[in-house]
């Protein structure tokens, strides 16, 4: 790289403008940057380049053809026409021989209106074909439950099959054959399997690949487009959901280069369809002597406020990690106006010890943007392409572009589609023990010593060549970072697991980062969804999701759609508890046997993208939306549901005029405590036991690990993600599905 | 991807490091002979350009499953060379050279480029069908001789009319030095 960056520019000319750009860049970059429009096929910004497609053909002063602009570097004093007679001709050139094989059935193909191809023939197709052979039929693939194929209508711009070879890390698509016989495929009969697969659904400029659940559900110019947010990890992809009567038909990417980029995971594209699942919701309903009845709003509210009062103080909320910000922060202060602080949002989470430590908001610690620029990670309990499909992919692009050494101690070795410098793995069991390894060997290489009381711990403690290598890998670069994933903060001993490697981190200069659970475990800890934390991080005191079980309150308040034997960690322990409980009032948009089983009162509400509200990612960031989609029957968005309980109830300031109104509220006492005693990293003076944990070992490793596809009720009721391989290995290994 | 060498396992790179071949279960599908050779041609490549040596492993196992290719062997490749399946199923439909369906063990192409045409490359080619029983692109019941499809020029023009049979010349061809090249065949 030159040391000055003027030295890195060249003269060209777009069109007749004299413009600088940098050196080496290719001829679409600079026309694109000024504004001179190229069509193209087979460019794509996040892909790398092909040239096979050549619609992007541009005259060259002095070069004798036209060149393809994707893969043209410029040069000093270089003369590009974009729009000249020869580049136009050449264009429509190669437009008429990319229509020659592809079908005139634009009016049957769910591409037609939102078609690359369709679009660019407008502008550069002729009107008739002088083409009167016959033209090539391909035999569609199978390649599985998201993916529709029409492969007739491929124009072999292989964005699909680089997808596979730089994003995804796995070529599950090729080319066979070659010529007139060349085809996109897998060869053998498989299907694409990969968890951000369903992007090959955009990066296809025409119909050959399309969204299989969505096939003939709708026209492009019928719907809606509206953004709103991924609702399933704490990413906070950006999404635009398509809009067709009040229902939501489909989920495409919105691109935001610090997020998701052009990216989304196959669950925030296709969980759509558990919206309308046959369980959900559709009117309030009261249980009456044992026997369930529908019921009017007035009376379901009216009943649920007398269960609740008639609690006060000895009432347990349980908020899910993926409920938006106003509807933690209403169920928060609901729970609180009863003179109760037992609530909580950690429904997976079995160790809840050193709570004073817990920082404010527990995230990643620094942007997401920045993964990929990381040199060491150390990640402990995690099943990261599961957990966080993105997360796992910048972790790729760190690891292969800037060849980032990222270690794993793990219950199993996975499969990461990129370089990793040392796999552990290790039952849970024994975590804690590997970490204080890694520990003293980090000790050793970065030359600090540990804190106090770490020395007795680390007394006879030699690091295995597998710990020094994991902590060799941590201690490279300068940029390094330890996370502990879900499973690390599922286990039964998380506190010790937390507390090894926030000493491991502080010795290392690591950023700690909390891959927590949910859309919205960020925002829950600042709502004060957490028995000890109020609103802003204002220390409080309460019963936290276990206590709260243990020591059966009488009234239980359930808010999202939580199911008790999935979504809760001691299933058995919650489900006595909420059984003997003399009211229970579950806002749910889904209503399940079990539910009608422990409930009392139950409250219909607006799914993940019915509804306006806010998140905040893994990184902090907040984030809102407006509803996409109505919900259905006569389910009202959460905010308002908990509005109007606060109203029943009595409770003051509950006059809310809109989600915003909740938003800013929040807000308010979020930057008013922002000095609040309250540690905004992890400070613990824990001291971890590194002995086998008890417990651990009998227990289901399952409940650790739980399945991709099975994480919230939304995933469990889409039927095309239930049919994905990556469900099925699950259900074969025991998983919920 | 491992690259940590295994005392014995290892095959040489031409940049010095150490390449380790797959093992998993399918690779025993490939003979010792067939796996010495894909080293050969491994060990000219440096360490991570593997995939360098594809075509000439394919060539391989072809040559060791009786003149075709088959999903199971082509898989065995890929474990071998620790690459996507998908890569070597490009390389393998993408060349003229290798067979993806079942096909006789002998490859027997005749030219019928223009100058063994002038020859009188038609006769040839007419002899070997009604001579085989088998038209362009079939093979013989008993899977000895397959008569390949397609095959222009091979560069032999001073010995026309001429035909290639599993990559060995065979120039100045008559009905009976055809006759008798056919029946050699085992």
């Amino acid at each position: 790289m030159a040391a000055n960056p003027q030295d890195d520019l060249v003269n060209v000319e777009v069109d007749g403008k004299a413009v600088k750009a940098r050196r080496g860049a290719m001829i679409i970059h600079v026309t694109d940057q000024h504004g001179a429009y190229v069509p193209r096929f087979c460019y794509h910004d996040k892909l790398p380049i092909a040239a096979n497609c050549r619609m992007c053909l541009v005259e060259v002063e002095k070069a004798p053809k036209p060149l393809p602009a994707c893969a043209t570097p410029i040069a000093e004093g270089m003369k590009i026409f974009t729009k000249s007679k020869a580049a136009i001709g050449a264009q429509k050139a190669t437009m008429e021989f990319l229509l020659i094989n592809h079908p005139l059935d634009c009016p049957i193909c769910d591409q037609g209106g939102e078609c690359e191809l369709q679009d660019l023939a407008l502008g550069y197709g002729r009107d008739i074909t002088r083409f009167s052979e016959r033209k090539r039929v391909v035999k569609d693939k199978n390649l599985g439950p998201l993916v529709s194929t029409d492969m007739t209508r491929c124009i072999h711009c292989t964005r699909c099959v680089r997808f596979g070879q730089e994003i995804a890390g796995i070529p599950e698509l090729g080319t066979t054959g070659r010529g007139e016989n060349m085809e996109i495929g897998t060869w053998i009969e498989r299907s694409v399997d990969h968890e951000l697969s369903g992007n090959i659904i955009d990066l296809c400029p025409v119909g050959a690949l399309n969204s299989k659940p969505f096939r003939y559900q709708g026209r492009s110019w019928e719907m809606t487009q509206v953004p709103f947010l991924s609702p399933h990890d704490g990413i906070g992809s950006n999404l635009f959901g398509h809009v067709l009567r009040g229902k939501l038909k489909r989920v495409v990417p919105r691109a935001n280069d610090d997020i998701n980029e052009t990216w989304i995971a196959d669950r925030d594209r296709f969980s759509y369809e558990g919206l309308y699942a046959e369980d959900r919701l559709l009117k309030p309903m009261l249980r009456e002597a044992g026997a369930w009845r529908e019921a009017s709003w007035e009376e379901a509210l009216a009943a649920a406020a007398r269960g609740l009062r008639a609690a006060g103080s000895a009432t347990g909320t349980l908020v899910h990690p993926s409920c938006t910000l106003e509807e933690m922060h209403l169920a928060a202060r609901l729970t609180r106006g009863l003179g109760s602080s037992n609530i909580d949002h950690r429904l997976r989470t079995r160790d809840f010890r050193d709570a004073a430590a817990d920082p404010r908001q527990p995230g990643l610690g620094i942007p997401l943007s920045m993964v990929e620029s990381l040199a060491g990670v150390l990640v402990v309990g995690s099943n990261l392409r599961a957990e966080l499909p993105l997360l796992a992919h910048r972790l790729r692009k760190a690891a292969v572009r800037a060849k980032a050494k990222i270690s794993f101690l793990d219950s199993s070795e996975r499969e990461y589609r990129f370089p990793v410098a040392m796999q552990i793995a290790r039952s849970p069991a024994d975590w804690a023990h590997e970490l204080a390894g890694i520990l003293a060997a980090v000790r050793e290489i970065a030359g600090v010593e540990p804190g106090v009381a770490y020395a007795s711990l680390l007394r006879g403690i030699t690091a295995t060549a597998q710990q020094r290598a994991a902590a060799a890998a941590l201690c490279t670069g300068s940029a390094r970072a330890v996370w502990l994933g879900a499973m690390a903060l599922r286990h039964p001993a998380a506190v010790d697991l937390r507390a090894l490697a926030g000493e491991i981190a502080r010795l290392s200069g690591a950023t700690l980062g909390f891959l927590t659970e949910g859309a919205n475990a960020s925002g829950a800890w600042l709502a004060g969804v957490v028995p000890h934390r109020a609103a802003g991080g204002i220390p409080a005191q309460g019963l936290g999701l276990r206590d709260m079980f243990e020591t059966a309150q009488r009234s239980y308040l359930l808010v999202g759609a939580i199911e008790p034997s999935a979504d809760i960690a001691d299933a058995a322990l919650a489900a006595r508890a909420l059984r003997s409980a003399a009211c229970v009032v579950a806002v749910t948009p889904y209503v399940t046997d079990e539910l009608k089983e422990i409930a009392h009162v139950l409250l219909p509400t607006a799914s993940f993208a019915e509804t306006s509200g806010s998140y905040i990612n893994l990184e902090g960031r907040s984030q809102s939306q407006t509803g996409v989609s109505k919900p259905p029957g006569e389910a009202r968005p959460g905010w308002k549901v908990l509005r109007v309980l606060g109203n029943q109830l009595e409770l003051d300031g509950f006059d809310y005029q809109s989600s915003e109104d909740v938003r800013d509220e929040l807000q308010q006492i979020v930057d008013a405590n922002a000095g609040a005693a309250v540690p905004t990293a992890l400070v613990t003076h824990h001291v971890p036991a590194i002995a086998a944990v008890a417990g651990a070992a009998e227990l289901d490793l399952g409940a650790l690990d739980v399945p991709m596809y099975a994480i919230d009720a939304v995933l469990r009721r889409s039927p095309a993600l239930q049919q994905t391989a990556i469900a099925a290995a699950a259900r074969r290994s025991g998983g919920v599905g | 991807m491992s690259e940590t060498a295994q005392a014995g396992r290892g095959v040489p790179t031409s940049d010095g490091q150490i390449f380790v071949p797959g093992d998993s279960p399918k690779v025993a599908l490939l003979s010792e002979h067939t796996r010495h050779e894909i080293d050969g041609f491994i060990s000219r490549f440096p360490a991570g350009r593997q995939r360098s040596a594809t075509l000439s492993a394919l060539h391989f196992a072809q040559e060791q499953n009786a003149g075709h290719l088959t999903t199971e062997i082509m898989d065995a490749v890929a474990e071998y060379l620790r690459l996507p399946s998908i890569q070597v199923y490009e390389v393998a439909t993408f060349h003229s050279m290798f067979e993806t369906h079942e096909c006789g063990r002998h490859h027997v192409s005749v030219c019928t480029n223009i100058s063994c045409w002038l020859n009188g490359a038609e006769n040839i080619l007419a002899h070997c069908e009604r001579k085989l029983g088998i038209k362009v692109g079939e093979s013989t019941p008993d899977k000895r001789i397959f008569l390949k499809q397609e095959e222009e020029c091979l560069a032999a023009c001073t010995g026309a009319p001429m035909m290639m049979i599993d990559h060995v010349f065979h120039e100045y061809l008559t009905p009976e030095k055809v006759d008798r090249i056919l029946d050699d065949l085992k």
